[in-house]
């Protein structure tokens, strides 16, 4: 980290600068007549304290979060290979155009007929959505992945009712994300586990077994967050459509099969994106995302409103006209304010237009290029003696490693790992994901990697391995060089502090 | 080289090698024939950056923004000045990049920069516990009546106010219909929320502050009746009026909800955004979202993590207090910023010059022939008049002379069909304002004529 | 508490649950192996005195910071005292897993059910 900040003590919060009197903002003038404030608002209604936000200038606003950046660890400034996230390059490009007046200063209520530009977009958006997941109808409402997930399920919750049938149950496997059980109750349904069988797949006769006529919907990612293709997923649409129940694909995993296969010829029903992993919008730090659905035909009349949709014109050389259309009597209605994130709209399909049909499918060719490569780096320099693969298959965009070996034999865990690979810069993989492999590490390091940046990743592992053979308190310690060493998180939880007590 | 990749032949090659494969297409053989695309994606071919560019800006050409009419639209999204330093800041890829922070030894930026926010809106509601952000305001209308679900016992109702947001409603109706749960709609009266009498199945009273049609409730009157029905009162409110309005945790709410995007965050049509949410001590464990907690490290320094983790997807899982996983922090960013650079003082002169400006131009478009208040109830920023005339024939006329009145009410008040929502920022000066009131009362007259016309 | 340890004066459920059993009273508690599995407790919320507690069900929880724990019933009764200490000192769970770190206190409803426990032997090989 930053050798200036390496003597600083504790970094003052914004309000520990404060001083009363200082200030940054000047009001524009009144140029209005002054009315008493008892007459405008009355005294029971107004405040009788200012809130206490901090009293600063400019200069401290932007040294002190200057200084705070500076006590971030980033994707522009090293590896970051954090499984089921998808850390790719985020294009400089595309802060240029979402900062066009055009698009981040046009308010969401103005009439359609004066956002002709941002609704052919997001039209255009969702025709490559569609193209890329294989099913034709595409929403772009839902504001993160859970947020397509929900959706999702609220929509096969439309279908089912729409049919006379009240089904109660949503299966997921076991090693799905937490966000998928966690949907499932917030739409209203009982979550049931299918289990993984030895090889990394769905196990199919436990599916069988659970697949009943009171499940709604299995909710399922190909490749799966072990970064296995679901050998059975054939056999599993067979065994999902057979019950009359829906297939949900969680797009997390996208980055692996862009144009070389589709969610919908799989026969999913209904797929979601994280346009913040595939799609290049930057993580910022944890949001904004974006988690349009894109869904076969049969679902498309419960797709939330507004949905956009093409006019075609009415006389030949006139302009298609693209609009909002709330006309969707089954509808299940909304689930947000307004159009979407729209600003996360403009940096997608700004990607989408610059790789366009070979460059989608050549970054997950790299990306999973990329995954096997790394593994096989790992492998050759001896890695795989302590932190094996979980299932020894090919992998696709990313792969997990069990520290269980590495605990036993070195004792150190996955997560002192983690720690020591801080002090060399790189972000570590994902830790204790999936729950089902013991001492997780989910290793994915995308397409926008260089070779080098990979063969130095596999020797900083071996390294740590080395170290921990001789002296397992160094990475047990770690990590040693960063603004703030181990945390006390039981400490955090027992006594909360939440906020600044002023 | 496309797609932002490195790997170039050699590098390919010697990749594939290390693998043990020939080719690219090896590494995919997992997928069955059948399941091969087997053509290209139809979509066009990747173009130049400059290209692309271009194209976005023609796009861009294509809409009428805040920069090209002069806008009273507002309605939950307002057009505010953003100051420069927001940008520079939150353009640094040490705030725009990294991830979740899930390694808090290295994300110490982004960590403290959410407590500082916590406290922020923290003081701004006047309720102790807040979250890092949720993805919006009528989202967070629904993750509200989630917890309140959870919290009720069995109770199975939710009763809002016509009052709040339109598209906060139907949110909440969306998820209700999952749960099974009933939702009840107080009626307007004057303006303002009228509650019926409670009983003991509701969950949730919300209510609005100020509401949709901008005007002033009296939330300690409507959070009394809540909790006397054993019933929470949750208050959807918007941040800047909180400057000078009584903050909702002093009205015994006890969950405060909000649209953020007022808060140093662009318009950007509708989002990103974000939706802030703040609760009593007793609801702590029930919030959903990402929350930082302060705590020292093994050399006895301050540091920030995120905490209260049992309540959240990763570890709770189907017992979640909610299903989200990644938040709003860029945008909650912008919004401490914002908060910091307004400072103590200024957000208040900031929203008196609002209140001062809104009342203005409220009497300036009430003295117009044609054009009356919806309601007289106190307002800050934000408020609504009804025409003689047709609504749509007069913001085209007004449109055409650069002005956008403000927000027809139609659509989602059809028993308010001749109204039209009015906001005013800072943005809006006098003379903005009294070219509304001219172009309007032009606008209205003409109309008015040809009605006449009509007649004859 | 840093060793292993399972006092034989106490009876052994498989959901890793003891009870001490005092005439037609029991103090329950959790193990010193599901403790270390939590990892350091930070949060327990005690259950309502005079809830009614079914063997074998669940009854309450118990936090860590990364992992929630199911807290099983060895043996059915009604609460009659719970330890309000701990939503102070939670971590007394972790120190003191058979003293101060107990959970509730119940009337037994059926004392037969002891029958079924095991001992602190049978518990102690069953973990291996």
């Amino acid at each position: 980290m930053s050798w200036f900040l390496a003597a600083a003590d504790d970094e003052l919060t914004i309000y520990e600068r404060s001083k009363p009197g200082r200030r940054a903002f000047v009001a524009p003038p009144l140029d209005v007549p002054e009315r008493p404030l008892d007459a405008l608002l009355p005294a029971s209604v107004r405040r009788s304290e200012p809130a206490r936000l901090p009293e600063v200038s400019e200069p401290e606003i932007v040294r002190h979060y200057n200084r705070l950046s500076k006590r971030n660890f980033d994707l522009d400034t090293g590896f970051y290979p954090l499984g089921s996230c998808t850390m790719k390059h985020n294009p400089k490009l595309h802060e240029r155009v979402a900062a066009l007046p055009g698009h981040c200063k046009l308010h969401p209520l103005q009439q359609p007929s004066h956002a002709q530009g941002a609704l052919e977009l997001m039209w255009r958006l969702q025709e490559a959505l569609a193209e890329v997941a294989g099913l034709p109808h595409v929403s772009l409402q839902p504001s993160a992945g859970s947020h397509g997930e929900l959706a999702g399920v609220l929509l096969t919750r439309a279908l089912h009712e729409d049919h006379g049938e009240q089904r109660t149950k949503v299966l997921t496997p076991e090693n799905a994300h937490g966000t998928n059980p966690a949907t499932v109750t917030m739409a209203g349904y009982e979550l049931v586990k299918v289990a993984i069988d030895a090889q990394g797949n769905v196990d199919l006769d436990d599916l069988r077994a659970k697949a009943t006529a009171e499940v709604a919907c299995l909710m399922l990612t190909n490749p799966s967050t072990l970064g296995l293709f679901e050998h059975g997923i054939e056999e599993i649409e067979r065994i999902v459509h057979g019950v009359g129940a829906t297939l949900y694909y969680d797009g997390a995993n996208l980055n692996a099969i862009m144009g070389i296969s589709r969610p919908g010829d799989m026969g999913f029903d209904i797929v979601h994106f994280n346009l913040h992993k595939s799609f290049t919008q930057p993580h910022g730090g944890g949001g904004p995302g974006a988690g349009p659905i894109a869904v076969s035909e049969r679902i498309a009349p419960y797709l939330p409103h507004p949905q956009v949709v093409r006019l075609e014109p009415a006389e030949n050389g006139a302009e298609p006209y693209f609009d909002l259309d709330f006309d969707r009597p089954k509808s299940i209605g909304r689930l947000r304010g307004f159009q979407g994130n729209y600003g996360v709209f403009v940096r997608s399909y700004a990607y989408i237009r610059s790789l366009g049909a070979a460059g989608l499918r050549e970054a997950s060719e790299v990306a999973v290029l990329n995954a096997n490569y790394l593994l096989a780096r790992l492998k050759r320099e001896g890695v795989m003696e302590y932190l094996p693969e979980a299932y020894e298959r090919l992998c696709m965009h990313e792969f997990v490693l069990s520290g269980a070996p590495m605990k036993r034999e070195l004792e150190i865990r996955t997560l002192d790992l983690a720690k020591r690979l801080l002090d060399f810069g790189v972000h570590p993989p994902t830790v204790y994901f999936p729950l089902i492999v013991d001492e997780a590490l989910l290793v994915e390091p995308t397409e926008t990697e260089t070779k080098e940046t990979l063969d130095r990743f596999a020797e900083i592992v071996a390294e740590i391995l080395r170290e921990a053979r001789d002296n397992p308190e160094v990475a047990r310690s770690a990590p040693h060089t960063t603004p703030v060493r181990r945390l006390d998180e039981a400490a955090a939880a027992r006594h909360l502090v939440l906020r600044q007590p002023l | 080289m496309t797609s932002y990749v490195s790997a170039t032949d050699v590098d390919r090659r010697e990749m594939l090698a290390a693998i043990g494969v020939g080719s690219i297409e090896e590494l995919f053989a997992d997928i069955p024939p059948a399941l091969r695309l087997g053509r290209p994606l139809a979509l066009d071919p990747g173009r130049s950056e400059q290209e692309v560019f271009d194209e976005l800006r023609a796009l861009a050409a294509r809409n009428v923004s805040t920069e090209d009419e002069i806008s009273f639209l507002g309605g939950g999204m307002y057009d505010h000045y953003i100051p420069a330093l927001i940008d520079s800041i939150i353009s640094r890829s040490e705030f725009l990049t990294p991830y979740t922070p899930y390694q808090p030894e290295i994300s110490q930026g982004g960590l403290q920069a959410m407590f500082e926010y916590q406290t922020a809106i923290s003081e701004l509601t006047g309720l102790p516990v807040s979250n890092a952000s949720v993805y919006e305001g009528p989202s967070a209308v629904g993750a509200a009546g989630y917890m309140a679900k959870a919290a009720g016992g069995g109770r199975a109702r939710f009763v809002v106010s016509r009052g709040v947001h339109p598209h906060s409603r139907e949110t909440l109706r969306t998820l209700a219909h999952a749960w099974g749960m009933e939702v009840a709609e107080a009626p307007l009266r004057d303006g303002v929320t009228h509650l019926p009498e409670l009983d003991a199945d509701v969950s949730a009273v919300i209510v609005q502050q100020p509401n949709f049609l901008g005007a002033v409730e009296d939330v300690a009157a409507l959070a009394g009746a809540a909790r006397d029905a054993g019933a929470l009162t949750i208050c959807a409110c918007d941040p800047l009026p909180l400057a000078l309005l009584k903050p909702p945790g002093e009205c015994g709410v006890d969950v405060a909800v909000g649209e953020g995007q007022t808060l140093g965050n662009r318009l950007d049509y509708g989002g990103p955004s974000f939706g802030f949410f703040a609760a009593t001590e007793a609801l702590m464990r029930r919030l959903p979202g990402r929350i930082a907690g302060e705590t020292r490290d093994v050399d006895g320094k301050r540091g920030f993590v995120l905490t209260l983790q049992t309540r959240e997807q990763h570890i709770r899982r189907e017992k979640a207090t909610s299903n989200i996983c990644t938040s709003q922090a860029l945008n909650a960013l912008a919004g401490v910023i914002y908060l910091s650079w307004l400072g103590r003082h200024g957000i208040v002169e900031l929203a008196e010059l609002m209140l001062q400006r809104t009342a203005y131009a409220r009497d300036r478009l009430a003295s117009i022939h044609g054009v009356q208040l919806l309601h007289e109830q106190p307002v800050v920023r934000e408020f609504a008049i009804k025409l003689d005339v047709s609504v749509e024939h007069v913001v085209a006329r007004c449109r055409e002379q650069g002005v956008n009145p403000g927000y027809p009410l139609r659509a989602d008040y059809p028993e308010l069909a001749d109204g039209l929502l009015v906001a005013i920022t800072e943005r809006r000066s006098r003379a903005e304002i009294d070219r509304l009131a001219d172009v309007l009362e032009a606008a209205v007259a003409k109309q008015l004529e040809a009605y006449e016309e009509v007649k004859a | 508490m840093a060793e292993a340890s399972y006092p034989d004066d106490l009876l052994y459920h498989p959901e890793h649950d003891w009870a001490r059993v005092d005439g037609d009273h029991a103090v329950f508690g959790i193990t010193w192996y599901a403790q270390d599995a939590l990892g350091e407790v930070v949060f327990f919320d005690p259950p309502s005195v005079g809830t009614q507690l079914k063997k074998d069900e669940s009854y309450t929880e118990v936090e860590s910071v990364k992992a929630v724990s199911d807290v099983f019933a060895p043996l059915s009764g009604d609460i009659v005292e719970v330890n309000e200490a701990l939503s102070e000192k939670p971590e007394m769970i972790n120190e003191d897993p058979y003293g101060e770190g107990w959970l509730v206190r119940v009337k037994l409803a059926d004392a037969a059910e002891t029958a079924s426990l095991m001992d602190s032997v049978a518990y102690e090989a069953s973990l291996s």
